[in-house]
């Protein structure tokens, strides 16, 4: 027993020996998606080690979660998720994981729009894409923010200063959209994507986006949505379809073939590139939409 | 009559890309339709759904190495595929192992290598998505691949017609006869791989097996005879083809399980009413004939 009790009492006080020392380390935290991971990254700075589940180029609507991912997220002291039904198979992962870390839903505070498309079961449902608006983005940076003080308050002030930097930077970038969507001429606000992602930009900047198939990856398109489309097209005049990295990009040039609209063109909506592509950030990100947008558009 | 052009040709008239659908869905129910009947007729109604696996990969790693491009994924798939087969073949012609085992362990390894590159790369890219086509998105290279690949199929058949069927027919009097069947059921196999792989690229797996062995589950309730068992097997793939486009345009159904549900629907009229073993006529059999 004695030597028991020894032994337990050896095991805390090592325990304790070893929390300062942690204390020192880089907090590590997750999130779900590349997007998120860099909004975690800004604030977070030096203090933070922060990893993303799905990473570049990934679609994380059909992402398969591995054991290794559980494994991360059980070691993490913080998991950040974008919500709005947009990570499903998040909740298993957590629930598999057995993480006691905080589960930080990003987008809270965000007014949810409704998924578009006419699509009856898709009524009601929120549209998780939140970030395409740079303004719901300070709303994310926001709430990253909280989180990271309420986990490791010993950082608040550098938080602090590292989220105002950040804001700023968003600040000039949402002017820079609203200079540039300007610019455009009214009757040529409208393009075609793949892939139902651009809701709140929609919403935010006045430029207008319909998709052939509905707002997740996972629907087929039936002849029925793709001549819907083509007759739209032709009807409004549509200036341009936009492929993206994420959907089949054959449906779309087949569209393209058929209505004469101008190919942008790759659009990014759900991850980022990695560091060689054309958007290894979330300001690299919208700009780089913003560019490809006002080449097809400005004419 | 204005309505009536409106349901089943404005469609096609109007659309392009419905047009350029309703070409590689024929092309391909002419190819598949016939190597069905034969799959059919050797018991091998499930080779197909195997061999879908066993391209898979092949495809998957022709992605890797070159991206979204329809020559090096065809090259692989088909690659893959022709491995798969041939050792199938030679394993079942050489041991005392049957066909079905020995393809269902190369298609399972062939799957297993396929999933080991793809997640060695590391990509979390929806390969599938990738990988299957979709018929409402067939552009010229790809309607040519499933065109050409028909051409070759149907003068292939032509050529190894005789020998296959003797050998579905009585394997044992073929061997005793010819050195032919070996080879006939080798060309066989390499047909079965290039109608799965053009029909992945342009339409998906399920349509690709599914066009391949429902028309000809459908011809068996109506002919005995091989050749009529081929053409009507073909003719419902054609049908099948059409109207389940049409209903895809009409109704909103995803174009792919539209045109399998309408040869769904073919196959229970047929089973129901087949002149050789339906239900009904089973059930009800006419009066024997007395001389």
């Amino acid at each position: 027993m004695l030597t028991r009790r020894a032994l337990a009492a050896a095991a805390l006080a090592a325990i304790f020996a070893v929390a300062p020392a942690r204390a020192q380390q880089r907090l590590d935290v997750i999130a779900t998606f590349s997007i998120l991971g860099d909004f975690v990254k800004n604030v977070g700075g030096d203090r933070v080690a922060v990893e993303s589940l799905v990473g570049p180029n990934g679609n994380a609507h059909v992402y398969a979660p591995s054991p290794g991912d559980a494994k991360k997220v059980a070691d993490a002291k913080v998991v950040f998720v974008n919500g709005l039904g947009f990570e499903g198979w998040l909740e298993r992962l957590v629930k598999a994981s057995g993480t006691k870390a905080p589960i930080v839903v990003a987008t809270t505070g965000i007014k949810p729009r409704e998924r578009a498309g006419d699509h009856g079961n898709d009524h009601g449902r929120a549209d998780p894409h939140a970030w395409q608006s740079v303004a719901n983005a300070q709303i994310y940076v926001a709430n990253i923010r909280d989180a990271l003080i309420a986990a490791d308050p010993a950082g608040k002030d550098a938080y602090h200063a590292n989220a105002a930097a950040y804001l700023a930077k968003l600040d000039a970038l949402e002017r820079e959209v609203r200079d540039v969507v300007a610019k455009i001429p009214a009757d040529r606000r409208h393009v075609i994507t793949s892939h139902n992602a651009f809701g709140y930009f929609q919403d935010a900047y006045g430029i207008s986006f319909t998709a052939p198939q509905g707002v997740s990856t996972e629907a087929e398109a039936s002849a029925k949505d793709v001549a819907a489309i083509i007759s739209q097209i032709k009807k409004q005049k549509a200036a341009a379809v936009f492929l993206e990295n994420v959907t089949d990009p054959r449906l779309v040039q087949q569209i393209a073939r058929e209505t004469g609209a101008k190919v942008g063109g790759t659009l990014y909506s759900d991850a980022l590139t990695d560091d060689k592509g054309d958007a290894p950030t979330y300001i690299d990100l919208i700009r780089h939409n913003l560019r490809q947008l006002a080449a097809a558009l400005v004419s | 009559m204005s309505t009536l052009y409106q349901i089943f040709v404005s469609p096609f008239t109007e659309f392009e890309f419905m047009r350029r659908a309703l070409a590689g869905a024929l092309a391909l129910a002419l190819g598949a339709c016939p190597i069905g009947v034969f799959l059919m007729l050797r018991r091998m109604s499930l080779v197909g759904d195997a061999m879908a696996h066993a391209i898979l990969p092949g495809a998957a790693v022709g992605f890797l190495l070159s991206g979204l491009n329809l020559f090096a994924m065809t090259a692989g798939g088909l690659i893959a595929g022709f491995v798969v087969a041939v050792l199938t073949g030679l394993v079942a012609r050489t041991t005392e192992l049957k066909e079905d085992a020995a393809l269902a362990t190369f298609y399972l390894l062939s799957l297993a290598i396929g999933v080991t590159i793809i997640s060695l790369k590391g990509t979390n890219i929806d390969l599938l998505h990738v990988l299957f086509g979709n018929v409402l998105a067939l552009d010229d290279q790809t309607l040519l691949l499933i065109a050409g690949n028909a051409t070759i199929t149907l003068v292939l058949l032509a050529l190894i017609y005789r020998p296959l069927v003797i050998e579905c027919v009585d394997p044992g009097f073929m061997r005793s006869v010819s050195r032919a069947g070996g080879p006939a059921h080798l060309a066989f196999l390499v047909l079965v791989v290039l109608n799965l792989v053009s029909g992945f690229h342009a339409l998906g797996t399920l349509l690709a097996v599914g066009m391949m062995m429902l028309p000809a589950a459908i011809g068996r309730f109506w002919a005995r005879d091989v050749t009529l068992m081929m053409l009507i097997a073909t003719a419902n793939g054609l049908l099948a083809g059409y109207a389940g486009l049409l209903v895809s345009f009409h109704f909103g159904i995803a174009s792919g399980p539209a045109i399998i549900l309408i040869a769904g629907v073919l196959y229970l009229i047929s089973l129901l009413f087949g002149h050789v073993g339906g239900l009904v006529r089973q059930l009800l059999p006419g009066r024997h004939l007395e001389a």
